[in-house]
């Protein structure tokens, strides 16, 4: 296998992978940090490398529309937003979802207002849990473009049939360089099939998506298989991610990566960018004595709940790191964390840690410091006091 | 070659001067070096002529860390009149070095660091490297960092070549290599 | 790979799901002596309940299984040739 190493940003290994995806229809509505994978997308089809269509657009809301119509008609497809843009946006996530269609989006993570803000937190992202789309979280920008064509391959499986959305940390990744390893077309031709999708709009066989439905139940049942189908999605991220593993010799543990948990005693949990710094605390800590380990969760949905049961079970204490609240309760990734433990019976303290939020920089050593009061915690009571802290740094 | 596992640089400049290109050949430059590298600018409202900062880390290995740069080994100034307007030593750890755009005297004083000149200006005006008035003197800057890091100069400049195209490449990695011989410990 | 089934929210479209008919109060009568064909009812029709025809007698008729009695065809006809009467 020939090893292609170009330096590239998130937003542009994002480009990328689009354009190695062999995407036919983009559309999306320029938004900071996103507006870069656009551009490249741009000049890719601009220079004839890439041979697809943008089609320009007056707001995000009709971006996705645009997509999800294209989508519909049996072409791959694309978009990427931020922040507000996702807001306006939010109603067609919905609806892509619910129709079935296999569309991919890039979410550059960023602050929601007021005030305004243009740096990371987790906040636009992590409110979509609820639609019915895959959700991918990339630490670095090689998992960034592995994940971009993966979720191609996941969303358009028929036992899914799900949009995906991949996120990743505004300007963290998606303006820093790193090296990254560009697969040959040839290579990613053969790990993506055609386009698979549920149902094809086309001239000649009238069908109509979205009518009320006659009566509530088949409705509801519409939205079982929704969930039903996010969460038969596992095993075919498994599968995926071991299949390009084989391929290209990287692997991301599907829905989960554990670092240095084999031995651990507690855990480190979090997502995204910050993951990588959340390493080098791992390293320091175990220098220093303490047992712990660090899953990264890769999917925010499906949520791998039995997976990070299995791992955490038998530990003394786990600590989630959240870069968004949902203010009033607790962070996002806690909520799902405690509530799936809880219920298989993983009997140990969790504690949430909300930090990060508005672009607050984090770096290895506010990590080590806040586990290790945790663990000392842990050690000397035997209870965690304050389980949902605020760490402004 | 670097022989640490993380250097960390930051980069002082302009907006529109060049800081944040600087850091991204810097790191394709290294991995040609055999080193993995990372660059990024500081997210903000960048304009020109404002001051602006721009990050590089090298490391023997895949750089994890994604949290902004604090504590910088090395220092880089591509204006000489950065020091007056913003801190440049802020953060700098005891025993780094500095690496500024000057033609004799940093004008930095003493502390524990150690400080490279070189008159990159007038290597960018002499190869008329001058863009909208502006010398253009990153990639001279490049040259003289390469020199500091102990990076091969060859390496800098096929990664400027690669970055800017032939034309304008070949003219920058002139630059480039001049000021890696003409730098030198200043005051 | 086994074929899936989803349940996906589909229809096919298909003629008279529901006889709206039934719910008219007043229905239109054409007086078909004073049409002069030039289709203003049937286009603006929201129901696609008027149909050309086109025999000895009538040009257009309406389709009273589906005709909500909306009154729309007796408004734009330029020649008044429909009027709308209370159903029995």
């Amino acid at each position: 296998m020939k090893l292609v190493v170009m330096h590239l940003t998130g937003n542009y290994a994002v480009a990328w992978a689009v354009k190695l995806s062999r995407v036919k229809v983009v559309s999306a509505y320029p938004i900071t940090p996103q507006t870069t994978i656009v551009e490249k997308i741009s000049e890719f089809i601009e220079s004839g490398m890439m041979d697809a269509k943008i089609v320009r657009v007056e707001s995000e809301h009709s971006a996705l529309a645009t997509v999800f119509g294209a989508a519909s008609s049996g072409v791959r497809a694309f978009t990427a937003t931020s922040s507000h843009g996702l807001m306006y946006m939010y109603e067609m996530v919905w609806w892509s979802a619910g129709a079935r269609v296999p569309i991919v989006m890039a979410i550059v993570t960023r602050t929601i207002g007021a005030p305004w803000n243009i740096w990371s937190d987790h906040s636009d992202f992590m409110s979509q849990r609820d639609t019915g789309w895959l959700m991918i979280f990339a630490e670095h920008n090689q998992e960034v473009l592995d994940s971009v064509i993966q979720l191609f391959r996941i969303t358009e499986d028929p036992r899914v049939y799900l949009p995906g959305m991949i996120a990743l940390d505004a300007f963290i990744l998606s303006h820093t360089t790193e090296p990254v390893d560009v697969p040959d077309q040839s290579l990613v031709d053969s790990f993506l099939p055609s386009r698979r999708q549920p149902y094809t709009f086309k001239s000649g066989d009238p069908i109509t998506m979205g009518n009320l439905p006659s009566n509530p139940r088949d409705n509801m049942k519409m939205r079982w298989d929704v969930h039903e189908s996010l969460v038969a999605a596992k095993k075919v991220i498994m599968e995926v991610d071991r299949e390009w593993g084989e391929l290209t010799g990287r692997s991301y543990g599907g829905l989960i990566e554990c670092y240095r948990c084999s031995d651990a005693k507690y855990f480190i949990i979090g997502v995204g960018a910050w993951v990588g710094d959340m390493r080098e605390a791992v390293d320091m800590l175990r220098s220093e004595g303490y047992e712990v380990g660090l899953i990264k969760l890769r999917f925010v949905r499906p949520f791998p709940a039995e997976e990070l049961a299995e791992v955490v079970r038998g530990g003394k204490g786990a600590i989630v790191f959240d870069r968004s609240v949902s203010a009033g309760s607790a962070g996002p990734l806690y909520l799902d964390t405690v509530a799936h433990l809880g219920a298989l019976n993983v009997g140990v303290p969790v504690k949430n840690v909300i930090a990060g939020i508005a672009g607050v920089d984090v770096t290895y050593n506010d990590i080590a410091g806040v586990v290790r009061s945790f663990i000392e915690e842990i050690e000397s009571k035997g209870v965690v006091s304050n389980y949902v802290e605020w760490y402004f740094g | 070659m670097i022989q640490k596992d993380l250097v960390e640089i930051r980069f002082h400049g302009r907006g529109g001067q060049g800081a944040v290109t600087a850091a991204n050949i810097l790191v394709a430059a290294a991995w040609k070096s055999g080193l993995w590298g990372q660059a990024f600018p500081f997210f903000g409202a960048e304009r020109r002529g404002a001051p602006v900062v721009a990050f590089a880390r090298l490391s023997r290995r895949r750089v994890r860390l994604h949290s902004m740069i604090r504590h910088p080994d090395v220092v880089v100034i591509l204006d000489p009149k950065l020091p007056k307007l913003v801190n440049v030593l802020e953060g700098l750890k005891s025993g780094g070095k500095v690496v500024i755009n000057s033609a004799s005297k940093s004008g930095l004083g003493k502390g524990e660091y150690r400080v490279y000149c070189v008159d990159a200006t007038k290597i960018a005006l002499d190869l008329g490297l001058v863009l909208a008035g502006w010398p253009l003197a990153n990639t001279s800057m490049l040259g003289a960092l390469a020199k500091v890091l102990n990076l091969p100069i060859a390496d800098v400049k096929e990664a400027i070549v690669e970055y800017m195209g032939k034309k304008k490449g070949e003219v920058n990695a002139r630059a480039a290599e001049r000021a890696y011989v003409e730098v030198s410990e200043c005051e | 790979m086994s074929e899936i089934s989803h349940i996906l929210p589909l229809s096919k479209p298909k003629e008279g799901i529901s006889k709206t008919g039934t719910w008219r109060l007043k229905k239109p009568v054409i007086d078909h002596s004073k049409c002069v064909k030039c289709l203003m009812c049937w286009l603006h029709c929201p129901e696609s309940t008027i149909d050309v025809v086109e025999s000895s007698e009538k040009f257009v008729e309406v389709n009273y299984e589906f005709c909500k009695g909306c009154g729309v065809c007796a408004n734009v006809c330029p020649v008044k040739a429909i009027s709308m009467v209370p159903e029995g």
